[in-house]
């Protein structure tokens, strides 16, 4: 049985649809990239598998996951799963990370409210070891830092860290590297790739960009106007795509495997 | 952090000794001479050079400045011989008309004022805070749109015509509560008490709506930031998403404003008090602009300055203490 099944997944703004009978499936620990330009729905489509669209959104349309239907689970139930089951990076670091508090107490916030009786103590101690995880130097000292107090790329490294905490069975990552230097991307998406190999977590790789999907994902689902335009393994994609739009992005990247390799060698060093 | 808050110190002082050099100059140069008035009606040119020069005021502006600055700081006599009055620091001047030292007026005046600005600063942080987050809860739905239009009446009706309304129909009409009488604390702290409702409440109005408007923007604008939907995407329960990733971000620049207009109505309100009869710093400052009586109306701004520029830098402070962006700033 797939980790999540997606099946005709529609989610509406008054009469002005933003997805469009969307289906894709993912297995257990499996790797999906969900390419397509600005507006196709890609980031609608993650909100809806989190239970958080924006008010005003209608969603209807299967997210079964393993058995359970997001789409008419109660808020409660929903919230027991986001976070815990299921966990979300996002495009911005900073402005995803609260200013107000350390990043570990934003860390430890998330494990706390899904694990009953866990002191303070107990919940910096898994705060420090995620972030030991994704490789955050100095970790018991960092832990009291705040956010601002962090550069781009090692936010993003909080974030991720925050997501692991709870030992998720999905992550999902909607464009985790856009506002990140080119180096900096090249390092999250190998954390990404090494965190899903020791945890076993399936990944949903959100993203505009094929470079990046070739990186990380098994299976890419090329999306446009909120629906699915092609899917099929990377290397399918890559070397025969069958629609035209797919060709069209692949065209906008040009030389992916030397760009992949230039980061690649330059990221290493730190 | 021990830099950081001498810099500021330092800075204060500065600020208030430019505030008080130009208080003074204007006063100096638009003042009527002050031995015409202390002389009186039965007046001879002879007995105002004595005068003048019994006070020092043919003295040049350098001179008379750093007379009133020692004043400040060391305190000075005015007059000489037996009729010289003297005036201990901090000496704020002396006014002629009423034969009084002024920094005692002023410290007679002083807790009256205290106890409207503090009532009213309590009645309105809690209605504006309460209002605000009604107002933002229910965006865009009947409570929002009826605090939204109560918070427009409440800032353009002028403070005067909202007193008087409010004591004809309070003292008056209703008769809910007793004419206003002067009456110390200690003899009778109900009577007390309800003497101060109707300034506080007029008072607090005009901010209340204020801090209503500012609460409900911040808070609207807090909820769609995107460490609120992380919050919500680690699954918080709603409570604890308000709690520590709405209300703290959202109420935090409140507090800052609170202070500087608290400081600012620790320096009197005219009106207010004029109206209902307080005789506090507002009052004093009202009744000496009657008057005329320099002295007196000079040192009432310079308090009230020397409120704003305090409490502005005991807000800073307070701001470095629960924002960390800026506690970070202060230290490097
Ligand atoms: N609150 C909203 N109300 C109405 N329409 C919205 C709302 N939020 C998003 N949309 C619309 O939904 C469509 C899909 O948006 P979405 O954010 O999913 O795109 P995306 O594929 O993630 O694009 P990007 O690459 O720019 O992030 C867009 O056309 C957008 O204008
Ligand atoms: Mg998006």
């Amino acid at each position: 049985m797939s980790l999540l099944r997606v099946n005709d997944l529609t989610v509406k703004f008054g009469d002005v649809t933003v997805v469009d009978g969307l289906g894709f499936e993912l297995p257990k620990g499996g790797s999906l990239g969900i390419v397509g330009e600005s507006g196709s729905g890609k980031s609608m489509t993650s909100l809806a598998v989190m239970g958080l669209l924006p008010k005003g959104a209608l969603c209807t349309g299967e997210i079964s996951f393993d058995g359970i239907d997001l789409n008419t689970l109660s808020e409660r139930r929903m919230r027991e799963i986001r976070g815990d089951r299921i966990a979300m990076i996002f495009q911005d670091p900073l402005s995803s990370l609260n200013p107000y508090y350390t990043v570990g107490t934003q860390i430890a916030e998330a494990y706390r409210s899904h694990r009953s009786g866990v002191s303070r103590r107990a919940a910096r101690q898994v705060a420090i070891e995620a972030m030991e995880r994704v490789h955050i130097k100095e970790a018991g000292r960092r832990v009291d830092d705040y956010p601002h107090q962090f550069s781009g790329g090692m936010r993003q490294r909080v974030m991720i860290a925050m997501a692991l905490s709870t030992e998720p069975e999905l992550i999902i990552a909607d464009e985790p590297t856009t506002a990140l230097d080119v180096t900096v991307q090249a390092q999250i998406l190998d954390l990404l790739a090494e965190v899903r190999r020791d945890t076993g977590a399936a990944l949903i790789m959100i993203t505009h960009d094929l470079a990046v999907v070739s990186e990380v994902a098994d299976t890419v689902v090329v999306m446009r106007y909120g629906d699915v335009v092609e899917t099929g393994s990377t290397e399918q994609i890559f070397s025969d795509p069958r629609h035209p739009y797919t060709q069209a992005l692949l065209d906008a990247v040009p030389r992916i495997d030397d760009e992949i390799g230039d980061l690649r060698t330059l990221g290493g060093g730190s | 952090m021990t830099r950081y808050l001498v810099n500021r110190v330092l800075g204060m002082l500065l600020v208030l000794f430019l505030v008080a050099l130009f208080t003074y100059m204007v006063f100096f140069l638009l003042s009527p001479d002050p031995a015409v008035q202390i002389c009186g009606k039965t007046c001879t040119p002879e007995r105002i050079d004595q005068i003048r020069a019994n006070l020092g005021l043919d003295d040049p502006f350098p001179v008379q400045f750093l007379h009133f600055l020692e004043g400040l700081f060391l305190g000075r006599d005015y007059g000489t011989g037996a009729s010289a009055v003297h005036c201990s620091a901090p000496c704020l001047g002396y006014s002629f008309q009423s034969a009084q030292v002024v920094t005692d007026m002023i410290v007679q005046r002083l807790p009256v004022t205290a106890v409207v600005a503090i009532g009213a600063a309590v009645l309105w942080l809690l209605a504006g805070v309460i209002g605000g987050l009604l107002s933002a809860v229910r965006e865009g739905r009947f409570t929002d749109r009826f605090i939204t239009a109560l918070t427009l009446g409440g800032m353009s009706v002028p403070n005067y015509v909202l007193a008087l309304a409010l004591q004809y129909v309070f003292v008056v009409q209703l008769q809910w509560l007793p004419f206003p009488q002067a009456v110390p604390f200690a003899d009778d702290p109900g009577q007390w008490f309800l003497n101060f409702i109707l300034p506080w409440t007029v008072l607090a109005i005009g901010y209340a709506s204020s801090y209503t408007r500012l609460t409900r923007a911040n808070v609207i604008d807090t909820l769609s930031e995107n460490f609120v939907r992380t919050a919500r995407a680690k699954g918080l329960r709603p409570h604890l998403v308000w709690r520590r990733h709405a209300l703290r971000p959202a109420l935090t620049p409140i507090v800052t404003i609170a202070g500087m207009d608290f400081a600012g109505l620790l320096g009197g309100a005219l009106i207010t008090e004029t109206v209902f009869g307080i005789n506090g710093v507002g009052k004093l400052a009202a009744d000496s602009i009657t008057k005329n009586d320099q002295p007196v109306i000079m040192a009432v701004t310079l308090l009230a300055a020397f409120f704003v520029v305090v409490g502005n830098m005991v807000v800073d402070l307070l701001y470095s203490a629960i924002d960390p962006r800026v506690r970070a700033g202060a230290t490097t």
